[in-house]
C-alpha cells in the first residue's frame, strides 16, 4: 500500500483529470480571443484525444489490485466498465462539437471529464466512503452540466430542480450509509455484509418454516435510505420526478450524458452495494412468498418503474420528456438484474446498461437535430423528417426499436439475457416470473409510443410552415455512427457479453 | 442453397437505398428479380426435399456463451411454406406495380418483410426463429401506415401491438423453454428433446400457442386480421393475409407443440366441458371458422368480406393442428398454403383490379357498376378464387379442408360438424359476394342507372402485371388441386421427422 501503487492503479483517472486540467487551462489563456466554434472544436479534439488514450490505457495495460481495504478495487470487470464510461463520455463530447448552447467551453468539457472521473472512482469503489465521493464528484458535475444554458429558463428550472432532489436524495444515502457503518462498525462493504450476516437471528418463516435471517429494524431503515439516493440516480419510481424536466430542458449532451453514464456507473455501483455490502439482507421478491429485504423493496420499486414509466410515456407530446419516461420504465426491467446473484445476471445487466447508453445517446442526439435551437421541441416537429434526413431518420428507427426491444437490436438481447438469468434461479418458476410477465407486459406498451414517434418522423409528410434545420455533416456522421455501432452490438452480443463474462470469472466479486 | 432466399430478399431491400431517387421502374424491377430469384431457389429447393426429410442448411454458432445458433434448415413442412411465400411474393410484386408513391421504401419493406418471413420457416434455432418472426413486424407497421387506406394509422398501430402482444407471450414460454433445459441451448431438436416437467408443459404450452395463434387470427384475438387487411395496401392484405398468418400457424406447430407436446394432455379434471388446452383451442378455431364466415355474411365493405373468410379459412389451420393425427396435420399445413394462395388472389381482385378503378369497396354501390361487363377479367378471375376458397374439387383448398375434416372427424367428431357448417355459411358468403360485386346488372338498365353509369369514366383494362400474377395464383391453386401428392408428399415426409414424434405418438390423448 503504497501511493505509487496508488498512482498506478488509478493512472487512467488521473490521464483524464489532466486532460480535463489542460483543456480548462488552454481554453482560459491561449484559446480566449478566438471564435467559440473554434474553441469547441479544439476542446473537443483535445478532450477526444484524452478519452481514447485512456480507453487504450484501460484495455492494454492490465491492472489488478485493491487500494487500502477496498478504498479502490481495480480488476477487469471495473476496468471493462470505465472502458463503457469513458466511451459514453466521448459520445457526449461529440454530440457537444455542433451544438452552441454555452459559451463556456473549457468549462464545460472539464466538468464533463469530472464527472466522468467520477463515474470511474464509483465504478472501482467498493468502500462506502469511496463509494459516496465518487458518487458526490459525479452528482455535483452532472449538476453543473445540467445548469449550462445559463440564459434558457426551462434550463435553469430544470437544473435546478435536479439539483435540489439530488441533494436531498444524497443526503438520505450518507444517512443510510452512516446508519450501516454503525451497525458494523466498518465501512468497507464486504466487511459490513460479514457482520450483518453474523448479527442476524435466523428464525423460521411463517410461510414454509424455513429458517431465514430475521433482519435488525435498523437494518431496514439503513437500506430503504441507502435506496433512496440510489433511486434517485437510476431515475426510479417514486425518486423520478426530476427526470423529464431534466431530460426535457438540459443542454441535449448533458441530457444524454445523465441518460447513460450516469445510470451504468450508478447501477454498478448499487449492484455492488448491495450484493456485497447487504449479502445476506437480500430477502425474497418471489410472488406470494415475499420476505424483507432490499430484494422485496426492489422489486416493488421496479414494477412501479415498468408500469408508471410505460404508462406516463403515452402521454408524452414532448419527444424528450416520452425519452424520461422510457428511461424510468428501462431502470425498472433492469432493476430485475439485479435479483439474481451471479456472473451471468451481472454481464446481461451491464450489457443493458452499456447498449442502452448508446441507443439513448443516439435518441438524444437525432432529436437534437430536429429541436435546432428551439427552446421545446414536440412530436410534430418530427414530421417530414424521413424526406429530409433519411439517414438520420432511418437511425432513428434503429434506435427507437432497440429501445423497444425489437430483435435483433440490443435492447432484445438484453432484456433476454436479463430474463434468462432472472429466470434461471431455483425456484424461479412463478416466484420471479410474474415480474418477468410484467416486463414483457410492459414492454409491449412501450412499442406503442416509440412507433407514435417513429410514425411521425417517418409515415407524416412535412409541415409547410415549419424552417428547416439543417443539419451539420458532422453530427449526421456521429448518429449514424452511433446507429452502426447499436446495430452491430445487438447483431453480436457476444463482442460485449463473452469479455464481460470472462472478466467475472476472476474478478474478486 | 435456400438460405439464399433470405438473402436474396434482405439484399433486395438493401439495394432500394441505390435505386435513383424518381426511377419507381428500376425500383420495380429490382423487387421483381429479387423475388422471382427466391421463388426459382424455392421452386428448386421443393423439388430437391421431395421426401420432405429434414436437411441442414447451415448451423454456427451465433452468441457464444448464451447457446444460440444461426441454425437453418428445411424439411416437408418449411419446403412448402417457403414455396408459398415465393409465389406470394413475385405475385404481391406483380400487384404493387402501379406504387408511385415513395416506391423505393415501399418495395425495401416489402422485401424485408419476405425475408423475415423466409427466414421463420427456415429457422431451427427458436430463438433465430423469433427474431426473424419479430422482424416482420415493423415493416408491416410501416407498409400499412404509409401505403394504406381506410383508417390506415389506427390499422398499422393495432396490427402492430396484437403481434407484439403475441411475440411477448412466445418470447415468455420460449424463456421458460430455454431456462427450464438446463444446458443453455435454443436449439429446436435439443429442447424438443427434452421432454420438460408436464406442470412447466401446462402452463408454456397455451402461453406459447396463443402467443403464435394470435397471428393466425385466433378467435377472439383475430380482430387486428380484418383491419388489417383492409387498411393494408394490396401487397401488404395479401402478404398477411396469405404468409403472415402463417407464421402463426407455423409458429404454433413447429415451436409450442414440439417443445411442449404434453401441454395438450387432458388436465384430468373437465372444467365446463373442456378436458384438455386441446379441447380449447379446437373450440377456438371452430368458433373461428364459424364466426368468420358469419361476420363475413353481413359485410357491405367488399375486402371486409375477405378479411373476415380469412379468419374462418384459418381456423380450419388450427383446428387442423389440434387433431393431433397425421391426416390433420398435413391437411393444416396444406390449407396453409392453399388459403395463402387463394387469400392473396382474393384480396389482389378487390384491392387492385376493383378499388383501384372504382374507387369504392362498398357492395351496394358495386352492385350499381355491372363490373363483369367493364372488367370482364377480374369478375372471371374472382370468380374462380371465390369457388377455389368455397373448396371446389379440383383446386387446393378442397383437398386440405377435406383432409382436415376427415382429421377432426376422428378427433372431435361434433366440431367436425360445426365446422362443416362453416363451409356451408363460406359457400353461401363468397356466393353473396361474387353476385353483388360483379354481377349486379339491376341497375344499370333503371332509370337511375343511366345517369350513375354516366358519371363514371371507362375503367382502365386489366393491365398485363395483374394478368400474370392472377394466372400464377390460380395455376399454382390448379397444379396443388389437381395433383395434390406433389406438396402432401413432402408434407408427410416432414410429419414424419422425429420432431413430430411426440405429438403424433398420442401427446395429448
Amino acid at each position: 500500500m503504497s501511493y505509487s501503487s496508488l498512482l498506478q492503479l488509478a493512472a487512467p483517472e488521473v490521464i483524464l483529470s489532466l486532460t480535463a486540467l489542460a483543456v480548462l487551462l488552454a481554453d482560459l489563456t491561449a484559446l480566449r480571443g478566438f471564435d467559440t466554434r473554434l474553441r469547441r472544436r479544439i476542446g473537443a479534439l483535445a478532450v477526444c484525444a484524452g478519452c481514447v488514450v485512456t480507453i487504450a490505457w484501460l484495455l492494454a495495460i492490465p491492472a489488478a489490485g485493491e487500494f487500502d481495504n477496498g478504498m479502490l478495487v481495480v480488476d477487469p470487470v471495473t476496468r471493462l466498465v470505465q472502458v463503457g464510461l469513458v466511451g459514453l463520455a466521448l459520445c457526449a463530447v461529440l454530440l457537444t462539437v455542433e451544438s452552441s448552447f454555452t459559451q463556456h467551453v473549457g468549462e464545460y468539457y472539464a466538468v464533463l471529464l469530472f464527472a466522468t472521473v467520477g463515474m470511474m472512482f464509483m465504478a472501482g469503489a467498493a468502500d462506502m466512503l469511496t463509494a459516496f465521493l465518487a458518487l458526490e464528484l459525479a452528482s455535483l458535475s452532472l449538476y453543473v452540466l445540467a445548469a449550462f444554458n445559463k440564459t434558457g429558463v426551462a434550463a435553469t428550472e430544470a437544473a435546478l430542480k435536479y439539483f435540489l432532489f439530488g441533494g436531498v436524495a444524497a443526503a438520505f444515502t450518507l444517512f443510510g450509509l452512516s446508519l450501516l457503518y454503525g451497525i458494523s462498525g466498518s465501512t468497507n462493504l464486504a466487511e459490513v455484509a460479514r457482520v450483518v450476516a453474523a448479527r442476524a437471528v435466523h428464525l423460521p418463516s411463517a410461510l414454509d418454516g424455513v429458517a431465514v435471517p430475521s433482519l435488525d429494524p435498523l437494518l431496514l431503515v439503513a437500506i430503504a435510505m441507502t435506496t433512496v439516493g440510489f433511486g434517485f440516480k437510476l431515475a426510479v419510481v417514486p425518486f423520478h420526478a426530476w427526470a423529464p424536466d431534466t431530460y426535457q430542458a438540459a443542454p441535449g449532451p448533458a441530457a444524454a450524458f445523465i441518460a447513460s453514464a450516469s445510470k451504468l456507473a450508478s447501477f454498478f455501483l448499487f449492484a455492488r452495494v448491495l450484493e456485497v455490502g447487504l449479502a445476506g439482507a437480500e430477502g425474497s421478491p418471489d410472488w406470494l412468498a415475499v420476505r424483507p429485504g432490499w430484494m422485496a423493496l426492489l422489486a416493488v420499486i421496479a414494477a412501479a418503474s415498468m408500469i408508471w414509466g410505460n404508462l406516463a410515456a403515452i402521454r408524452q407530446q414532448s419527444v424528450r420528456r416520452l425519452l424520461a419516461y422510457s428511461a424510468v420504465a428501462h431502470a425498472g426491467y433492469m432493476v430485475l438484474g439485479l435479483f439474481a446473484p451471479g456472473p451471468d445476471a451481472l454481464a446481461s445487466l451491464l450489457y443493458y446498461a452499456l447498449t442502452y447508453g448508446l441507443t439513448v445517446v443516439g435518441a438524444f442526439a437525432v432529436v437534437g437535430v430536429v429541436q435546432g435551437g428551439a427552446e421545446r421541441e414536440t412530436m410534430a416537429d418530427f414530421a417530414g423528417f424521413a424526406r429530409r434526413e433519411p439517414w438520420l431518420a432511418a437511425s432513428l428507427m434503429v434506435f427507437l426499436l432497440s429501445l423497444a426491444g425489437v430483435p435483433p437490436l440490443p435492447g432484445f438481447f438484453g432484456k433476454f439475457y436479463l430474463f434468462g438469468a432472472l429466470l434461471r434461479q431455483p425456484a424461479a418458476f412463478p416466484g420471479k416470473l410474474w415480474l418477468v410477465v410484467l416486463a414483457v407486459a410492459m414492454s409491449t406498451v412501450s412499442l406503442y409510443y416509440y412507433l407514435k414517434v417513429l410514425k411521425q418522423a417517418l409515415v407524416v409528410p412535412a409541415l409547410a410552415e415549419r424552417p428547416v434545420v439543417e443539419c451539420p455533416a458532422f453530427s449526421r456522421v456521429v448518429i449514424v455512427g452511433l446507429a452502426i455501432a447499436v446495430v452491430v452490438l445487438g447483431a453480436a452480443p457476444g463482442l460485449v457479453v463473452a469479455p464481460l463474462l470472462k472478466a467475472l470469472a476472476v474478478a474478486s466479486w | 442453397m435456400l438460405a439464399w432466399t433470405i438473402y436474396l430478399s434482405f439484399l433486395g431491400a438493401l439495394a432500394q437505398a441505390f435505386v435513383p431517387r424518381g426511377n419507381p421502374r428500376a425500383a420495380r424491377w429490382v423487387a421483381l428479380a429479387a423475388t422471382i430469384a427466391g421463388l426459382v431457389i424455392a421452386l428448386l429447393g421443393t423439388v430437391a426435399g421431395a421426401d420432405g426429410r429434414f436437411r441442414p442448411l447451415l448451423d454456427v454458432s451465433w452468441v457464444e456463451g448464451a447457446g444460440i445458433h444461426y441454425f437453418l434448415g428445411a424439411d416437408g413442412v418449411s419446403l412448402v411454406l417457403v414455396l408459398l411465400t415465393g409465389i406470394a411474393a413475385v405475385a404481391g410484386i406483380l400487384f404493387s406495380w402501379n406504387v408511385e408513391h415513395r416506391p423505393r421504401e415501399f418495395f425495401a419493406l416489402f422485401l424485408t418483410l419476405v425475408g423475415g418471413v423466409y427466414g421463420v420457416f427456415l429457422s431451427f434455432d427458436v430463438f433465430l426463429l423469433f427474431v426473424f418472426y419479430e422482424l416482420a413486424i415493423i415493416p408491416k407497421y410501416f407498409l400499412i401506415a404509409i401505403w394504406g387506406s381506410t383508417r390506415r394509422e389506427y390499422a398499422a398501430m393495432k396490427i402492430a401491438l396484437y403481434s407484439f402482444l403475441g411475440s411477448g407471450l412466445v418470447l415468455i414460454g420460449l424463456l421458460a423453454a430455454y431456462v427450464a433445459a438446463g444446458t443453455k441451448t435454443t436449439d429446436l431438436f435439443l429442447l424438443a428433446h427434452q421432454s420438460f416437467p408436464q406442470s412447466l408443459q401446462m402452463w408454456a404450452f397455451p402461453v406459447t400457442f396463443l402467443g403464435f395463434a394470435v397471428l393466425a387470427g385466433i378467435w377472439p384475438l383475430h380482430t387486428w386480421a380484418p383491419t388489417g387487411h383492409v387498411a393494408a395496401p394490396t401487397a401488404a392484405s395479401m402478404l398477411l393475409a396469405g404468409v403472415v398468418m402463417k407464421l402463426g400457424a407455423y409458429g404454433c406447430l413447429r415451436v409450442a407443440m414440439t417443445i411442449f407436446p404434453h401441454g395438450m394432455d387432458p388436465w384430468g379434471a373437465t372444467f365446463l366441458g373442456f378436458g384438455s388446452w386441446r379441447d380449447v383451442f379446437a373450440v377456438l378455431a371452430v368458433i373461428g371458422i364459424v364466426y368468420g364466415a358469419t361476420v363475413a355474411l353481413v359485410q357491405s365493405d367488399f375486402k371486409f368480406v375477405i378479411g373476415y373468410s380469412s379468419v374462418s379459412h384459418m381456423g380450419f389451420v388450427l383446428l387442423g393442428l389440434m387433431t393431433l393425427q397425421t391426416t390433420g396435420l398435413g391437411g393444416a399445413v396444406l390449407q396453409m398454403f392453399s388459403h395463402g394462395i387463394i387469400a392473396g388472389l382474393l384480396f389482389a381482385v378487390v384491392g387492385r383490379m376493383v378499388y383501384e378503378r372504382t374507387h369504392t369497396r362498398d357492395l351496394g354501390q358495386l352492385e350499381g357498376m355491372s363490373l363483369a361487363k367493364q372488367i370482364p377479367f377480374a369478375a372471371v378471375t374472382f370468380t374462380v378464387a371465390g369457388v377455389a376458397s368455397m373448396g371446389l374439387p379440383g383446386f387446393s383448398g378442397f383437398v386440405a379442408e377435406l383432409h382436415v375434416l376427415l382429421g377432426t372427424w376422428r378427433a372431435f367428431p361434433r366440431l367436425g360438424l360445426l365446422a362443416g357448417v362453416g363451409i356451408v355459411i363460406g359457400v353461401a358468403f363468397t356466393l353473396r359476394v361474387i353476385q353483388k360485386a360483379f354481377f349486379g346488372a339491376a341497375v344499370a338498365d333503371g332509370e337511375t342507372g343511366t345517369a350513375h353509369a354516366a358519371g363514371h369514366q371507362p375503367m382502365t383494362a386489366i393491365s398485363a402485371p395483374e394478368r400474370l400474377g392472377a394466372v400464377l395464383l390460380i395455376g399454382a391453386s390448379l397444379v396443388v388441386g389437381l395433383n395434390p401428392r406433389w406438396l402432401l408428399d413432402p408434407i408427410l415426409g416432414g410429419l414424419a421427422t422425429p420432431l413430430f414424434h411426440e405429438i403424433l405418438k398420442g401427446a395429448g390423448r
